[in-house]
């Protein structure tokens, strides 16, 4: 976040200089690369896991963080025999490391599942798909987030 | 106040692959943020959300505070018979919706 | 920083007000969005604002005050309310001046229903402005100009075209001048009211045009107006009126 930060900086300046109260903007620590894996092995437990199968989709550029149009599809003809159990999705940089995670079964029909996540900072999104014969599939995306100019706390 | 928009067509052919949209309102607060005088606002968010169709459970999502405010779920179920698809978030500090919508499978 | 030097940059080099953008120029800031943000807003099953506007639609029923609800004497929205959002601010005779949507809601609620105004903001004030103003939508902008409302739209014409603010800008420079241009990482939009109220995905909630003009002064470290104020009424004024004959989209949603 090194645009906000050095905004943030010279704004704590300026209003330390006219004698205005300064913004308290303290920012959690974020998670890490290594944080959203130790997040994943939670999940997968010891099982191996292979790109494929499941397809993540998102925007590459979006105007603001906050709502971010997110999709996961995962290419199973979802019968009793053959299905998807289970699509999880993770971040690197958000604060905490999980997003979100949708339960499917036969039932579905189709394994396709869409919503809206939020994305604290340009990162990559993790995707993974656990199929009705206990393997382990995954899909990674990138998405650079920017920021509009004039918001509401001028930060 | 709580509402809700579903999106679920009446009617269906039996086997017809049906998608199901729902939105509700809720601040999904992340327990991140700060006040301007530094106090955390405490986490406030949706934590899961079902959905079943004539009693049995066809779809279900864990939510963590990285789902955007105002969640928007899109899935799908097969339209297997005629009946009620019934929705639930329920989240932090009690939060509990319930909703239905009635469906035609002929 | 960055934002500092890019608008010292714009401060040089548009030196005077270069003047208003042509009718056929004119562009919604819809048309500035990423696709899958105008997708958004394009779906009422997943735009966030119609969760607004669903409440609006409750509260139109309600009976409040001295029992009466809005559905009482102006009876199905759909038809009564149809263009009435793309006609303000209109200019109220008691009160000698052009009022906002918001303001005509309270004025209602005060002289009619013998509620409480409501606060602007507040959740049931949005719900019910976006409920009147989602009635508008696909119909053109057509705030009345006459002699009663020609002194306050020069003064919203003043205030669009006054420099402010410590970073010393007006908003034409932006809007006028530098639209379709980066700014911090967004492209410049020529700042129409056509989606008010709108769901902002800044805010993570549906907010008025006061709200967003609050927050464009507060971005070039002006003093912004209090909600209500005339500056800000003369202000939508003249950007209906410069908007006018674009259609109304509200709610709209805008990073």
């Amino acid at each position: 976040m090194e645009r906000r930060r050095s905004r943030r900086e010279f704004l704590k300046t300026v209003a330390a200089g006219v004698g205005l109260a300064s913004v308290a903007v303290v920012r959690p620590a974020g998670a890490t690369p290594a944080d959203m894996q130790a997040a994943v092995r939670k999940v997968v437990g010891g099982a191996r896991v292979t790109p494929g199968k499941v397809k993540l989709d998102l925007p590459p550029l979006i105007e603001n963080g906050n709502a971010v149009p997110l999709t996961v599809t995962v290419d199973s003809p979802m019968t009793e025999a053959q299905h998807v159990r289970a699509v999880h999705v993770f971040t690197e940089k958000n604060p905490q490391p999980y997003v979100v995670s949708f339960y499917l079964g036969p039932r579905a029909g189709r394994a396709r599942v869409a919503t809206r996540v939020r994305l604290a900072d340009s990162q990559n999104v993790v995707a993974i798909c656990e199929l009705s014969d206990g393997s382990f599939w995954s899909d990674s995306a990138g998405v650079v987030v920017t920021l509009a100019a004039c918001l509401e706390d001028g930060i | 106040m709580a509402s809700a928009l579903i999106n679920v067509p009446p009617r269906a052919r039996r086997g017809e692959i049906i998608e199901i949209k729902t939105l509700i309102s809720h601040v999904m607060e992340t327990g991140f943020r700060r006040t301007q005088l530094g106090a955390v606002i405490p986490r406030d968010i949706i934590r899961r959300f079902v959905c079943t169709y004539n009693g049995a459970e066809v779809f279900r999502a864990d939510l963590h505070p990285a789902i955007a405010a105002n969640p928007f779920i899109v899935f799908s179920t097969v339209a297997t018979e005629s009946g009620t698809l019934v929705f639930e978030w329920t989240g932090d500090n009690g939060f509990s919706v319930k909703e239905t919508a009635a469906i035609t499978v002929e | 920083m960055r934002l500092l030097l890019a608008l010292n940059l714009l401060t040089v080099t548009a030196s005077a007000v270069a003047g208003e953008i042509a009718l056929s120029d004119r562009r919604s800031g819809y048309e500035f969005m990423s696709r899958e943000t105008r997708a958004m807003q394009d779906d009422d099953t997943a735009n966030p604002g119609m969760l607004w506007v669903l409440e609006g639609g409750a509260l139109w029923s309600r009976k409040t005050g001295t029992g009466r609800a809005c559905a009482d004497c102006h009876g199905d929205a759909a038809t009564s309310m149809k263009g009435v959002a793309a006609r303000h601010p209109a200019f109220d005779a008691s009160r000698r001046r052009p009022v906002s949507l918001e303001q005509r809601i309270n004025v209602c609620r005060v002289d009619r229903q013998q509620a409480p105004a409501l606060a602007y903001e507040s959740r049931e004030l949005l719900a019910l402005t976006a409920y009147v103003a989602r009635q508008s939508r696909g119909l053109p902008i057509d705030v009345a100009t006459d002699a009663r409302t020609q002194p306050f739209l020069d003064a919203g014409r003043a205030t669009f075209q006054r420099r402010q603010g410590q970073l010393n800008l007006a908003c034409a420079q932006c809007h006028d001048d530098n639209w379709g241009r980066q700014l911090a990482g967004n492209v410049i939009p020529q700042g129409h009211p056509t989606g008010y109220p709108l769901y902002r995905l800044e805010w993570q909630g549906l907010g008025s045009l006061q709200r967003r003009l609050r927050n464009c002064l507060v971005g070039i470290r002006a003093e912004p107006y209090e909600y209500g104020a005339p500056e800000l009424v003369d202000l939508e004024l003249y950007l209906m009126w410069r908007a006018r004959g674009m259609p109304m989209d509200a709610p709209a949603v805008r990073p």
